[in-house]
């Protein structure tokens, strides 16, 4: 019985395995892709870069995705771990060849901003810069850094731990709530859905604003860097 | 009073501060030393001490010194190829930049050195303490006594304990311990922990994730990783620490059996030499005198003896002096 039940178990995540397996076995064609993402420009728009509507829903930015991660959310959305009553129709609408495509197709877009990795310390009198860079560890917080998992100025660790900098703040506000109240929860291990439990509605803004505006605040600050070196 | 019954007397009142029955414990194993014995465990109770803010640093030389410190503990990367050979940052073991109760944060460990560690069988300063922490977590090279990295390292440890008591071990110090489960610890169960757990991060063969340059999540074997003279080698250091602090984000999420498992399967996989085997005739030796402790160092494994190479890492002199 017992080696039954562990056998079952075992089939059970075997399953999952090589659904995952099949998932990324299947090569995408950017081509093919272009065809199947016909319905998703309306809201990610033809240059995949999505749109902040501020007091509605925002369209997050595909373009420069992780193929990889692309692939899962929507294979995610098609099964419910990650609820979306927008996009579960669309979501449906494609096969799983049409899935890899599609992520290829958003991925090799544009590539995502390259920021810089160097080490920086951050601003003990930047709050949105301390919640990035250092996190919130105060007693029955434990709030890592953003960094810590999602990269140096958060542009992202291999195809699990996405970019955040340059992604649209109403998408990543409305993220950090779905994994709040549980409507989202495909983050591997329940590692996103705790810290965002722990973290407040001001914290959420204030990361929100402050990676998206990320990119633009250092590329202003490299061109003011090259101005002071020119002279 | 003679100055020996003194000095007895002192190190009694030491010893009893900090709850040590270390002194004891050592003499009745005169002969046998355990080169790795711990100082005490933290005691029980709520953790209150709360080490000062980064934004009341003061703008004065000393608020300077206590930076570049801050920077060296979170970026130990800085001294890559001097000081530094392997991929680790010391907030990697000690979270929050040092400041994390549970996490062997550093405002719990500068008020007790000078102490002794039975790892050298001798009273070490803070400075040695850190110097160890190079030459062993960070497979280097001890910073010299004096030397900016140092004195910048120690300043910051000083600062973050402002207002710590002296010569008192706080609750929060170290890691908590586990106690030993009945199961005991197990590779092949700690191999399917880390598979769920822990490779998404640190990589199906612990070798952590970089972007770019920078290391986001840090190798856990391999020439990257800690060496074998580390304290983090340990099963017991490993799961306590495991325990507590990891998955990251989700402390105590594991039972004591998964922390036992996975620091077992961690720590069974081979990693930089143990610099301390320069100085010895064989692995044999050296696994006798200085790995009296729960570890993998010397142990054949899946048909290899780990520590059974001559693999320093990067390292090119892993001895120092």
């Amino acid at each position: 019985m017992t080696t039954m039940r562990i056998a079952s178990g075992l089939g059970l995540l075997l399953g999952l395995g090589l659904a995952a397996g099949q998932v990324q076995a299947l090569e995408g064609d950017a081509e093919r892709g272009q065809q199947a993402a016909g319905a998703c420009v309306a809201c990610h728009q033809a240059d995949g870069m999505g749109m902040n509507n501020p007091g509605g829903q925002s369209w997050p930015r595909l373009a420069g995705l992780p193929a990889a991660y692309i692939a899962k959310q929507l294979h995610d959305i098609k099964e419910g771990r990650r609820e979306s009553a927008t996009m579960m129709p669309f979501a449906n609408m494609l096969d799983d060849q049409q899935i890899a495509d599609v992520a290829v197709y958003y991925a090799e877009m544009e590539s995502w901003p390259a920021l810089p990795t160097a080490y920086r310390a951050a601003d003990p009198q930047d709050a949105a810069e301390w919640l990035a860079e250092r996190g919130d560890w105060a007693q029955d917080t434990m709030v890592p850094a953003c960094s810590q998992c999602h990269g140096p100025n958060g542009q992202g660790v291999g195809a699990t731990f996405p970019p955040l900098a340059g992604q649209h703040p109403g998408y990543i506000v409305s993220q950090l709530e779905a994994w709040r109240d549980g409507t989202r929860h495909n983050d591997p291990n329940q590692l996103m859905a705790g810290i965002a439990k722990r973290l407040d509605e001001a914290q959420i803004a204030m990361i929100a604003d402050y990676y998206a505006t990320l990119p633009a605040r250092i590329a202003e600050q490299e061109a003011g860097a090259q101005e002071e070196d020119g002279q | 009073m003679s100055l020996r019954t003194s000095h007895l007397l002192m190190a009694g009142t030491l010893a009893s501060a900090l709850g040590l029955s270390l002194a004891a414990h050592a003499q009745e194993n005169a002969t046998e030393r355990d080169y790795q014995l711990p100082l005490p465990e933290a005691p029980e109770g709520k953790v209150t001490f709360q080490p000062p803010h980064e934004r009341d640093l003061p703008d004065n030389q000393y608020g300077e010194m206590v930076r570049k410190g801050r920077d060296l503990f979170v970026n130990t990367q800085a001294l890559r190829g001097e000081y530094v050979f392997n991929d680790q940052n010391c907030s990697n073991c000690h979270l929050d930049a040092g400041r994390l109760a549970n996490s062997a944060p550093m405002w719990a460990s500068f008020g007790v050195y000078p102490a002794y560690r039975g790892k050298n069988d001798k009273v070490n300063t803070m400075a040695e303490r850190i110097q160890g922490c190079f030459t062993y977590s960070m497979n280097g090279k001890p910073p010299e006594y004096g030397s900016e990295p140092l004195v910048a390292m120690q300043t910051y440890l000083h600062w973050m304990s402002t207002g710590a008591p002296i010569n008192e071990s706080l609750p929060g110090r170290g890691y908590p311990k586990l106690e030993a489960t009945e199961q005991g610890a197990d590779r092949a169960r700690g191999a399917e922990v880390y598979a769920a757990q822990c490779a998404v991060c640190h990589g199906e063969q612990g070798q952590g994730q970089k972007v770019g340059e920078r290391q986001v999540f840090p190798p856990l074997w391999g020439d990257g990783a800690y060496n074998w003279g580390a304290g983090m080698h340990r099963v017991n250091t490993a799961a306590n620490f495991i325990k507590a602090n990891m998955p990251l984000g989700k402390p105590y999420s594991l039972s004591d059996q998964q922390a036992w498992d996975v620091a077992a399967f961690i720590n069974s996989h081979d990693r930089p030499q143990d610099p301390r085997r320069r100085t010895m005739e064989s692995l044999d030796a050296t696994d006798e005198t200085f790995h009296n402790h729960q570890g993998f160092y010397g142990d054949e494994i899946d048909g290899h003896r780990l520590g059974d190479h001559d693999n320093f890492g990067d390292n090119p002199r892993p001895l120092d002096g």
